[in-house]
């Protein structure tokens, strides 16, 4: 990473304005949002979106066609290009021929793409952004940092220091007033205007339409006011139908804003008149800039299903700490990310995508259904592929493909009650064990790993088998969660085989961009775990059990290896988690606790792998209150708790804030004990309670359940 | 679904009334004007767009009323603190007014404005989009209009503040004798 990049996002966690502000907008959006979803199928409607922008991405040019004939037998000009510096220069020959002086936008990310007003400026035609947040950064000569709210890093101190000077006279930090002031600064600028600038929420083919969605009013009279419009639209805005307009109408303003409808929605076909009575100029420019060959990426292609509501960047763990202006000068967060690599260039993205921690929170509000995560993790295989790894990484992922070194390795740190920080090397193997130890402390590598520990315990014979899956982080770190496992499953009735030639689940390689790697791991533990023929493969890591139930066969799959998919499938089916394992067994009366006694509040933290990827929540949590606990939940009990894998140690900055708050919310619950089904965020949680002295007991779900086992 | 309409507008900040005959709601709106301080001055005029409301009322008493006015234009409706148009739906799930707005001058007084007084039929409340797109059609409406509330920004702060560059108060009126769909 880039020194500038580390001293930005160091500014940004230390700027206590912009946290604070992004923070409580933050919490206080999923409440809002989800409000606004209120008695709507949020999935059948997103499910509405995808299709209509993803049927129209199938066949972007044909779909341009239509709306292009369309709206050109209505008397607007259409223009299409590939190229954004065709598009300056196509708005600066409509300008000059009608001797437009100045110019009146509403609110347009793909002019902020372009850059278009420095260009118009330079060019002698003054430009007015007429959005208030908008012409907030216009006047302070930065640029937007949120895709909805631009000047969300802004306060109003700023900005009354700001409109103090445009106007020249002394202005208090009085919210109304200053959106006054803007009003009336504004007003004239409107009706001087002789050309108007907007973008386009949505173009619909069949119709020729556009349609403009906003709260202040602005795009309405920049639409009516000047003679002459120019609506510059990305084409993955298009959609066939006009009746798709409905469902990203029901969408847009409750994901970006949690309204119900914004104040205005304009839908504008062809050119009306003005009000003197003569005809007005439509211009309507599709712009492509490498959305065409966006669309013919099947990694990407979901990209263009984006409706610009910036939810995605709301609900981000890592945007709410850092804001906007690290990621980068036009479209900011997790699909700032993706749109940078394909707008600018792929290398552009390399510092911004190590980024995201791969919570899953954005895919799961996205009303384009994106799946962020998945394309970012893409980026970084891109990079991976194009650059090469470090030789730091090879090294590493060269032991972690060679099971027996990468063991032996681990094996030889394994020092009994000692904190492993031994050489260079070794702390950065992907057990995530280093001595970096920014507000948290490490676990020691046990004294004998679960796989030394597992020939030991004696079993019943059972009928029924289960291989148990460990991961590094329980066989070298926590193997007593292995041990309750074995207990639990033995109690139900099931025998539990380990088979030694498990391996790391690739998660650390994967994660990293080093696909070929994560491969490798793949097919050594599918062939392992399936050659077992046990009925279960269980784990007690959501990140290994996505890895077997989810990634391998994506993975052998993206590296070629497609003779491996018949056999990751199997693997997948038979994959699952603990508490979803044990919760069946305790409803078919195979498990049982002892008798009730109060044991007491706790709280649960939901691992993200958990609860996003897997979809496992109310299970860890039932069986915890049939064990005798009563549950107390902490605030956002689903906020990622900034692990991370090695996230931590690449961005301790960032992995820091985040566990500091997570352990607040813990201990605003009263709660003695915290649960959680994730062995990464024991560690990163554990080490954080432990750091700051507290004495909050942090434990694995499975240990606690097996103590409360019917002897 | 006048309830759910009402719930949703005032929600969002319009201000609701309710009217059985046109003469009641012109009462009604001729008052608040002068209560809000109509005057023939810039800044105090009240602009009224072509609306079915008006037809075959008599109007020459209206036209002697200093400040109100008949003719819309950049600048009359720039001058003018009231803007009166008719919208022809009301959508219940969201509080939203819709009209074809192809007309300028609809949407000259319904933007340029301090305060939108926008007469509904009261028989044309729709349950919601999906109703209200069989009934509009873009083929023949050059500038479809929704209208959610007075005009809004929360870009300073994320506070709520209402007026920016459109109207910071929205009067809805229903009027029962307009009729409507399912009057
Ligand atoms: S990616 Fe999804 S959540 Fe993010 S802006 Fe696009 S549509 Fe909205
Ligand atoms: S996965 Fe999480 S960290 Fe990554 S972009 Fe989405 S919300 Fe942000």
């Amino acid at each position: 990473m880039k020194k500038e990049f580390k001293a930005a996002i160091n500014r940004a966690v230390n700027d206590a304005n912009l946290t604070g502000a992004l923070g409580k907008f933050s919490e206080a959006y999923k409440v809002n949002r989800t409000k606004a979803y209120e008695g709507i199928d949020f999935e059948a409607l997103r499910s509405r979106i995808a299709e209509a922008k993803s049927a129209a991405a199938c066949h972007l040019d044909e779909v341009a066609d239509v709306f292009q004939k369309k709206a050109e037998a209505l008397g607007a000009k259409v223009y299409r290009t590939r190229d954004p510096q065709e598009v300056k220069e196509y708005i600066l020959r409509v300008a000059r021929e009608r001797g437009v002086k100045s110019v009146v936008k509403s609110k347009s990310m793909a002019t902020e793409e372009i850059h278009l007003n420095p260009f118009l400026e330079k060019n002698g035609i003054k430009v007015a952004e007429t959005d208030l947040g908008e012409w907030i950064i216009q006047l302070a000569g930065t640029t937007p940092s949120h895709m909805v709210m631009p000047a969300i890093h802004m306060t109003k101190e700023e900005v009354a220091e700001l409109f103090s000077k445009e106007i020249d006279e002394r202005l208090t930090t009085d919210i109304p007033r200053l959106v006054k002031v803007a009003r009336n600064e504004l007003r004239p600028r409107f009706l001087e205007a002789d050309m108007g600038i907007t973008g386009g929420n949505i173009a619909v083919a069949e119709t020729g339409s556009i349609v403009l969605v906003t709260n202040e009013g602005n795009a309405r009279l920049v639409t009516t006011l000047p003679e002459i419009h120019i609506a510059l639209i990305g084409v993955e805005k298009l959609v066939e139908k006009f009746e798709s307009v409905a469902p990203i109408l029901d969408a847009l303003p409750r994901s970006a804003t949690a309204q119900l409808l914004t104040s205005y929605v304009s839908i504008i076909t062809g050119p009306g008149l003005n009000d003197d009575g003569s005809q007005k100029e439509l211009h309507i420019i599709l712009m492509d800039n490498r959305r065409t060959e966006m669309a013919a990426d099947p990694k990407f292609k979901q990209a263009l299903q984006c409706i610009r509501c910036g939810s995605c960047l709301n609900v981000c763990p890592i945007f709410r700490l850092v804001g906007g202006h690290v990621f980068g000068a036009v479209y900011t967060g997790g699909i700032g990310t993706i749109l940078t690599a394909w707008f600018d260039e792929l290398q552009k993205s390399e510092d911004i995508q190590g980024l995201c921690i791969q919570c899953g929170n954005c895919k799961e509000v996205c009303p384009g259904k994106l799946d962020i995560p998945e394309m970012i993790m893409e980026i970084r295989r891109r990079l991976v592929q194009n650059k090469g790894q470090s030789l730091v990484q090879k090294a590493i992922f060269g032991v972690v493909n060679n099971r027996k070194l990468f063991h032996g390795m681990l094996r030889a740190a394994s020092v009994a009650g000692k904190p492993f920080t031994s050489g260079k090397f070794i702390r950065h193997l992907p057990l995530f064990l280093s001595e970096l130890t920014n507000g948290r402390s490490l676990p020691a590598i046990a004294a004998e790993p679960f796989r030394d520990l597992f020939p030991k315990i004696k079993q019943p014979k059972c009928q029924e088998k289960a291989v148990f899956y460990a991961g590094c982080l329980i066989d070298f770190a926590y193997p007593e969660t292995g041990v309750a496992l074995v207990k639990l499953l033995n109690k139900a009735g099931i025998e539990v085989a380990f088979p030694q030639e498990q391996t790391c689940c690739g998660a650390p390689a994967l994660y990293n961009g080093a696909y070929e790697v994560a491969a490798q791991n793949a097919q050594d533990n599918i062939a392992v775990l399936l050659q077992q023929g046990a009925t279960y493969v269980v784990s007690a890591c959501p990140t290994c059990t996505v890895a077997l139930a989810h990634e391998f066969g994506k993975t052998l799959e993206s590296v070629g290896r497609g003779e491996w998919l018949d056999r990751a499938r199997e693997l997948s089916a038979k994959t699952v988690d603990l508490s979803t394992l044990l919760k069946r067994l305790v409803d078919e009366g195979r498990l049982s606790f002892r008798e009730k006694e109060d044991l007491g509040k706790i709280t649960y933290h939901d691992s993200c792998h958990l609860k996003r990827t897997l979809k496992v929540a109310e299970q860890p949590r039932e069986l915890l209150a049939k064990a005798g606990y009563e549950l107390a939940e902490m605030h956002e009990c689903d906020m990622c708790c900034g692990m991370g894998g090695s996230y931590s140690m690449k961005l301790p900055e960032i992995s820091a804030p985040i566990l500091k708050s997570k352990q607040q919310n813990i201990k605003d619950t009263g709660a003695p004990l915290v649960a959680m089904d994730c062995p990464g965020c024991v560690l990163q949680i554990r080490g954080g309670f432990d750091q700051d002295g507290s004495s909050v007991r942090v434990k694995h779900t499975a240990e606690l359940l097996a103590e409360r086992l019917r002897d | 679904m006048f309830e759910q309409f009402k719930a949703k507008a005032t929600g969002v900040g319009a201000e609701l009334h309710r009217f059985p005959t046109r003469s009641d709601a012109l009462d009604f709106i001729l008052q608040f004007l002068e209560r809000e301080g109509m005057a023939d001055a810039p800044g105090s005029r009240a602009v009224w767009a072509k609306s079915p409301f008006l037809e075959g009322l008599e109007r020459r008493d209206l036209r002697e009323i200093p400040g109100l006015s008949f003719e819309v234009s950049r600048q009359s409706a720039a001058q003018a603190k009231f803007g009166i148009s008719q919208m022809e739906w009301a959508l219940a799930d969201t509080g939203s007014l819709v009209q074809d707005q192809s007309e300028v001058e609809q949407r000259l007084v319904s933007s340029l404005t301090g305060i939108h007084i926008a007469l509904v039929p009261s028989g044309n409340i729709l349950d919601g989009k999906s109703a209200l797109f069989s009934r509009i059609n873009p083929h023949t409406s050059s500038y479809i209009a929704f209208i959610t509330g007075p005009s809004r920004t929360a870009d300073i702060e994320r506070v709520l503040t209402i007026g920016v560059h459109g109207p910071d108060r929205l009067l809805i009126v229903f009027v029962d004798e307009l009729g409507g769909e399912t009057a």
